[in-house]
């Protein structure tokens, strides 16, 4: 069988997608992991000039706001704090600048690829606070919960969650609607699906076309071909692409893992603002292990960086090097906006796999 | 700029993560401070005229954590980056020093295992460390054992190499596949278990550049892919070559273990160290002739043509993916990989 990455399967997709395409048509997709990949195989390349596909709020670090940001500094300059994180938060800028500079001037900032290596650390640092900073969306937070279901069984007190995790449905329901967002449908992320399930999409439906992919350029070009067939007939259905890997019910293990442990709850958003019942709190059986409660954290209402776009770049209502920053003072080697710092983001993508011919701009 | 990027007068780890912001240290804040025109040709090592001789003299600091990792340790490492600095000018190593910077409390038993490596990797490479220095810092003023080596090298009479070398019509030939090393001590380190079996690629190229030399293939430019991988060995020389590089992805050699890891820690293997591999921009004609002398020796067994020099703006590199598409391969930056050499 040949692979999601076959440059035959490939060049057959991309001519189904050229004969699909015939008028201008928009969408997004909202997974860090599908921006990464249209970047890295150069398939806007392959595209018909008049398919769009632009990047939503799908980078985790690049949602979380600036108040939160700030709200995980705070936290790493406690003393007694060792701060654990995933790698990209740590050079996210804020006012007061980012982890990775607090960390050059002494805060314990460490980077974890799984929380319970940040369990671990309190294990073994008894005398300390080991705080993990959760961000990211249904694909982090069910370790997260469970993480912190282990933590509770085992009586450790000394670790503690910092809960900034998403939602990632009360945001594309937000952006359906956005007058600047103008997309057409959505190109639905595989690894929350993997969670929430095909269902959940269909559930909470959203009024546009809607296909789960997975993360091989084949995937990613498949999605794009059912979204432009669905676009073309006028449909709104929730198409599964990706069923290899995605059921219809998602993980019910994780699923209730999340429910034991968060509520939702409302939460800032960098480029949406507060939406309602868009956040994942923690439910009050858990207040003993919560960062914010705990160490009496707030989380405060702050600006993007000056002259920083990440806040429309997350809606699609620019693109990366329509941003007078891009590539002239925001770069990956020292970035303004989170956009530009995580792998994931629309802007790194941008710059550390240049599409070769950009157009300015979406279309 | 180092007063842009945000450092506000602090060294970050991405100065030594062989891309953009190293390169900035670099221009910026050490090649002002020490200028000469050596330092400024930026080869991998400096090459000086004494006596009728082109000399060859490279130094490099060694760091790598943890200090063994599969396929080698800090030792052999530590021999062979320099012999292969000494090599990517042309040059035959002539000697070696080293310098030791040792933590108090390091085993006297590792300390014995990196050294016997290091006089294994010496001779295997055809030289020998001559002199060097030990110095001890109090616990926690390093970790464990960093090592630091210098050589000397005599260039070759028929070597005509320079990172500004680069021509139009060029052929670029990898040695082998690539980031092996890089993935082999981060798995180490964030204890990856990948089944294949990763294994550092360290090796001194001495040998192999040297046959290359006596086959008489024009060779431009050399660069071992060490920190930043081949997308900074490239878009350096592009940059510095003002040429435009086309490189063909489903081309260039990458292991599936090395492929594996990549794609569970999120890296791009071309941005991978690699400290057994080389870069070579050979004469257009000379392309094929060269694949067989490298796939001739044992470190080249597995070499490959990967791109070319094309007609385009100067210092562009573009990559052609597997699956037919087009991007640039832009000089890595913003990720750094700690003290993986």
């Amino acid at each position: 069988m040949p692979g999601v990455n076959d440059p035959a399967v490939c060049r057959e997709l991309a001519a189904a997608l050229a004969r699909e395409v015939s008028s201008p048509v928009r969408f997004m997709e909202v997974c860090g992991t599908h921006t990464t990949s249209v970047a890295r195989h150069g398939l806007k390349s392959l595209f018909p000039p008049a398919l769009g596909l632009v990047s939503g709020p799908g980078c985790p670090v690049c949602v979380t706001s600036p108040g939160q940001v700030q709200a995980v500094l705070d936290a790493a300059k406690r003393s007694g704090v060792i701060l654990a994180t995933f790698g990209d938060l740590v050079r996210v800028p804020g006012p007061q600048g980012s982890l990775e500079q607090a960390r050059a001037k002494g805060a314990d900032v460490r980077v974890v690829y799984s929380p319970t290596n940040a369990l671990d650390l309190a294990r073994n640092h008894p005398d300390k606070t080991a705080v993990f900073a959760g961000i990211g969306f249904e694909t982090t937070a069910p370790a997260v919960a469970l993480t912190l279901l282990q933590a509770k069984d085992e009586g450790i007190d000394n670790f503690l969650v910092l809960c900034l995790h998403k939602r990632i449905i009360p945001a594309l329901k937000a952006l359906a609607d956005h007058p600047e967002a103008r997309v057409d449908g959505f190109l639905l992320p595989g690894h929350v699906s993997v969670v929430l399930g095909a269902e959940a999409y269909e559930q909470a439906d959203l009024g546009l076309p809607g296909v789960v992919a997975g993360f091989g350029a084949g995937d990613i070009l498949l999605g794009l071909l059912l979204l432009a067939r669905q676009a073309n007939r006028g449909e709104r259905r929730v198409e599964n692409a990706y069923p290899r890997t995605v059921r219809t019910r998602g993980n019910t293990r994780a699923k209730e893992a999340m429910d034991r442990v968060f509520e939702p709850a409302d939460a800032q958003w960098r480029g949406l603002g507060i939406l309602r019942r868009s956040g994942l709190a923690l439910r009050e059986e858990f207040s003993g292990l919560d960062a914010e409660k705990r160490l009496g954290l707030t989380v405060p209402s702050l600006d993007e960086p000056p002259g920083c776009s990440c806040g429309r770049v997350l809606v699609g209502a620019m693109a990366p090097n329509q941003c007078a920053l891009f590539e002239t003072v925001c770069t990956p080697s020292s970035p303004v906006g989170p956009c530009m710092v995580s792998s994931e983001g629309a802007c790194a993508a941008w710059a550390l796999h240049h599409p070769l011919n950009p157009r300015k701009g979406h279309p | 700029m180092i007063s842009s990027t945000g450092t506000k007068g602090f060294v970050r780890l991405e100065h030594g993560a062989g891309g953009l912001a190293g390169w900035e240290l670099f221009s910026e804040l050490i090649l002002p401070a020490l200028d000469n025109p050596a330092l400024a040709e930026q080869g991998d090592a400096a090459v000086v005229e004494a006596g009728g001789l082109r000399l060859a003299f490279t130094t490099d600091t060694f760091v790598v954590s943890p200090l063994f990792f599969p396929g080698g340790d800090a030792g052999c490492l530590a021999v062979n980056g320099t012999v292969n600095d000494l090599a990517m000018c042309g040059a035959q190593p002539l000697c070696l020093s080293a310098g030791l910077v040792m933590e108090e409390g390091l085993s006297l038993d590792v300390l014995e295992r990196v050294l016997s490596s290091m006089g294994r990797a010496a001779r295997n490479a055809g030289t020998c460390v001559v002199t060097g220095d030990t110095k001890v810092v109090q616990k926690g003023a390093a970790d464990r054992l960093f090592v630091n080596t210098s050589g000397i090298g005599v260039v070759a009479k028929n070597a005509d190499l320079s990172p500004a070398g680069a021509k139009p019509g060029d052929r670029l030939l990898v040695s082998g596949p690539l980031g092996e090393h890089g993935a082999a001590v981060l798995a180490a380190r964030e204890g990856l278990e990948i089944g294949g079996g990763l294994s550092s690629d360290t090796a001194a190229l001495n040998g192999l550049v040297q046959a290359l030399l006596d086959s008489a293939c024009r060779i431009h430019a050399l660069r071992d892919p060490t920190r930043g991988g081949l997308a900074a060995a490239i878009n350096e020389i592009a940059w510095r070559s003002g040429a435009a590089v086309r490189i063909f992805e489903s081309a260039v050699p990458v292991s599936p273990a090395v492929a594996g890891t990549c794609e569970i820690l999120g890296i791009d293997p071309l941005v991978l160290a690699s400290e057994g591999r080389m870069a070579m921009f050979v004469h257009g004609q000379d392309g094929e002739k060269a694949l067989e002398v490298m796939k001739g020796h044992a470190l080249g067994r597995d070499a490959a043509i990967i791109g070319r020099v094309e007609q385009g703006p100067p210092g562009r590199v573009v990559l052609e993916t597997a699956v037919g598409g087009e991007r640039l391969l832009p000089m890595p930056s913003g990720h750094p990989l700690p003290r993986i050499c």
